[in-house]
């Protein structure tokens, strides 16, 4: 069993950064490893660990992140088109104005708690995702989606560089003059995740982040122990709406445009399955959790009949036709099908999620090597 | 003037008149028995003390100050603690973590941002929370979850969450409630010790066996008012109390 010392803290931070970091190679063999689909895995992942500080700490099922992960995005268009195609300010006002938020429906939310606060948040969100559609269009351009225009002002670029030539199209979202989609557009995401992921692991392991369990497990104590509920829970909720302006921002970096489908309900409740396949309050389940929904999202839909037929071409045709007609519903259109059964299994049989799945392995495997029973009462997620 | 002073707590819930000009004078330093049958408004009455409840009328004064209109929280800033009939623990974190958790709150304050520090690495705190363990007996299991304890150690946690906060005036709201002889008589051992350190405390119990080993003072309470009150010898001869207990049941 790991146990939380500075020292291991350290190694899993080195260990993380250089997982990341090196996607694009070991994410090659299972043909993961495209731009795209990286910048997805480190978005998505800064979404979830920011979910998980508020889900995970608290116990507080946010149903609707993903207004905060909208509001990211509208923020750094805008910032695209007024400011400048610098993705700095487009980061950092993103983060800024879903914090505003955050702190608005924190503070009405909170005051319930269990399946009234998650229907509060949740409420939140379709709110926002409908005035988004209506009364908002002048902000959000309603269907169409926000998109950046030749005409834009640009301030700060006109300003320091008014000698760009016009006619050139749409300049690209840019960080210094590096452009940023493809694989620099990967790396920018991983490192902000890589720090997401050590600020975290700080606030995991400081006395806010104990008060953050305290909460989880016994408010009524908690208060008769001297201490205010209310500020803690909504400090965690603005720090985990943050961190979705943070994913909502860098989806506008990586691909400028913005659409209210991604405050639908369904996107709140992607993060909620990531963190709970993953692992729920582990520091790096909900990375996992992201990693997987978004591999099976765009590989496991990219799989048709005609690749399936060459997969399965060792088998004779009758058993061919047969095979492919069963995985058939899995993959394609039907990837949700696997989803929904890998999740079913996970809940069942690994509440703790993958990472519980990752700890029994390591806890068979360390026994074996020990051959020694050692008393071990207390039972940590792995992390 | 005692360190808690009550003076005419009237609480109802609708018809009925829980509470009913409740007054009562604890001296510091003073181990306070509150008794009385099923109903008489004992634990209402600790409700009101601790701001679950606020009562309608009369005036609750802690060490100078009123503890009415203020939240729970901050009755225990001003150095009120509580046990709770159920033990009411952490109970998914380890049990040093649950000694942790009070002696940052009387450190820091009802809420501090502390986020960059580690919590483990807080000698002073986790010294203090080491040594309270010790004290009750439960130092070899600190790193258990204390949801598994058995209900007597859980209690004991309990105690000790509450002793390391060093409250000024202590509530226990039927501690052995539930409890086993021998359990129970490790309880009672364990507040008698902690009574040396001269903290003021509030026991309300069923228990006569706890109650005249304990306290120093008894206040008898029936119908929603104290009716009898005085050192524990005098009110075991009572014939108020006697009739309080007995001719209330309708044997």
């Amino acid at each position: 069993m790991i146990t939380a010392t500075p020292r291991n803290d350290l190694l899993l931070m080195v260990f993380f950064a250089i997982a990341i970091l090196t996607m694009p190679i070991w994410l090659s063999p299972i043909g993961a490893a495209y731009p795209d689909l990286l910048q997805r895995f480190a978005i998505y992942g800064i979404f979830a660990i920011g979910f998980n500080l508020l889900f995970g700490l608290t116990g507080y099922l946010s149903f609707g992140h993903a207004a905060f992960l909208g509001v990211g995005s509208y923020t750094a268009v805008w910032s695209f088109k007024l400011l400048s195609m610098s993705v700095i300010p487009a980061v950092l006002f993103g983060v800024i104005t879903s914090g505003l938020f955050a702190i608005v429906i924190g503070y009405i939310s909170l005051r319930r708690s269990g399946i009234y606060f998650s229907i509060l948040t949740l409420a939140f969100a379709q709110m926002s995702y409908n005035l988004a559609y209506s009364v908002l269009t002048p902000i959000t351009n309603g269907e169409t989606g926000l998109q950046l225009a030749q005409e834009d002002p640009r301030v700060f670029d006109n300003l320091f560089g008014g000698a760009m030539e016009s006619g050139t199209g749409i300049p690209p979202t840019n960080l210094f003059g590096m452009e940023m989609s493809g694989y620099p557009g990967f790396y920018f995401c991983a490192v902000l995740m890589i720090i997401g992921f050590y600020i975290s692991m700080r606030i995991t392991r400081s006395p806010f982040g104990m008060m953050l369990k305290a909460v989880k497990s016994n408010q009524n104590r908690m208060s008769y122990t001297g201490l205010n509920t209310r500020p803690y829970t909504l400090a965690a909720f603005v720090i985990s709406g943050m961190y979705a302006g943070l994913a909502g921002s860098l989806l506008a970096v990586t691909d400028p445009l913005a659409g209210a489908e991604r405050m639908q309900w369904t996107a709140s409740g992607e993060v909620v399955l990531m963190t709970i396949l993953g692992g729920v309050g582990t520091l790096m389940g909900p990375v996992i959790g992201a990693g997987v929904i978004k591999y099976f999202e765009n590989i496991f839909s990219a799989f048709n009949d005609d690749a399936l037929h060459e997969i399965f071409s060792f088998l004779p045709d009758v058993l061919q036709d047969g095979v492919v007609a069963v995985v058939g519903l899995f993959v394609g259109e039907g990837w949700h099908l696997t989803l929904g059964a890998l999740f079913v299994i996970v809940v069942v049989f690994l509440p703790g999620g993958i990472m519980e799945g990752i700890s029994r392995l390591s806890r068979i495997f360390s026994q074996k090597k020990a051959e020694e029973p050692t008393v071990k009462t207390r039972t940590q997620p792995g992390e | 003037m005692g360190i808690l002073e009550v003076r005419d707590v009237n609480k109802s819930f609708g018809g009925l008149q829980a509470l009913n000009n409740v007054q009562l004078n604890v001296e510091e330093g003073s181990v306070h028995a509150i008794i009385g049958p099923n109903g008489a408004g004992k634990s209402t009455f600790l409700n009101c003390l601790v701001g679950r409840l606020t009562p309608d009328t009369g005036s609750v004064t802690f060490n100078g100050g009123s503890l009415l209109g203020i939240t729970p929280h901050e009755i225990n800033q001003a150095g009120v603690a509580r046990v709770f009939q159920t033990p009411e623990i952490f109970g998914d974190l380890s049990l040093l973590d649950n000694v942790i958790i009070p002696t940052f709150a009387t450190r820091d304050g009802a809420f501090t941002l502390n986020a960059w520090k580690r919590a483990d690495q807080d000698k002073e705190v986790r010294e203090k929370a080491e040594h309270m363990l010790e004290d009750v007996g439960l130092i070899e299991k600190k790193d258990f979850i204390a949801g598994s304890l058995s209900r007597g150690d859980k209690r004991r946690l309990e105690l000790a969450m509450c002793l390391v906060q060093n409250p000024k005036l202590l509530l226990l709201d039927e501690p052995t409630a539930g409890m086993s002889r021998a359990d129970t008589n490790n309880t009672i051992d364990l507040l008698k010790r902690i009574g040396k350190r001269g903290i003021t405390k509030i026991i309300i119990e069923h228990d006569m066996h706890v109650v005249f080993s304990l306290a120093n003072k008894v206040s008898v309470m029936a119908q929603g008012t104290v009716i009898a009150e005085g050192l524990p010898e005098d009110i075991k001869g009572d014939p108020r109390v006697q009739e309080a207990y007995l001719g209330g049941a309708h044997l």
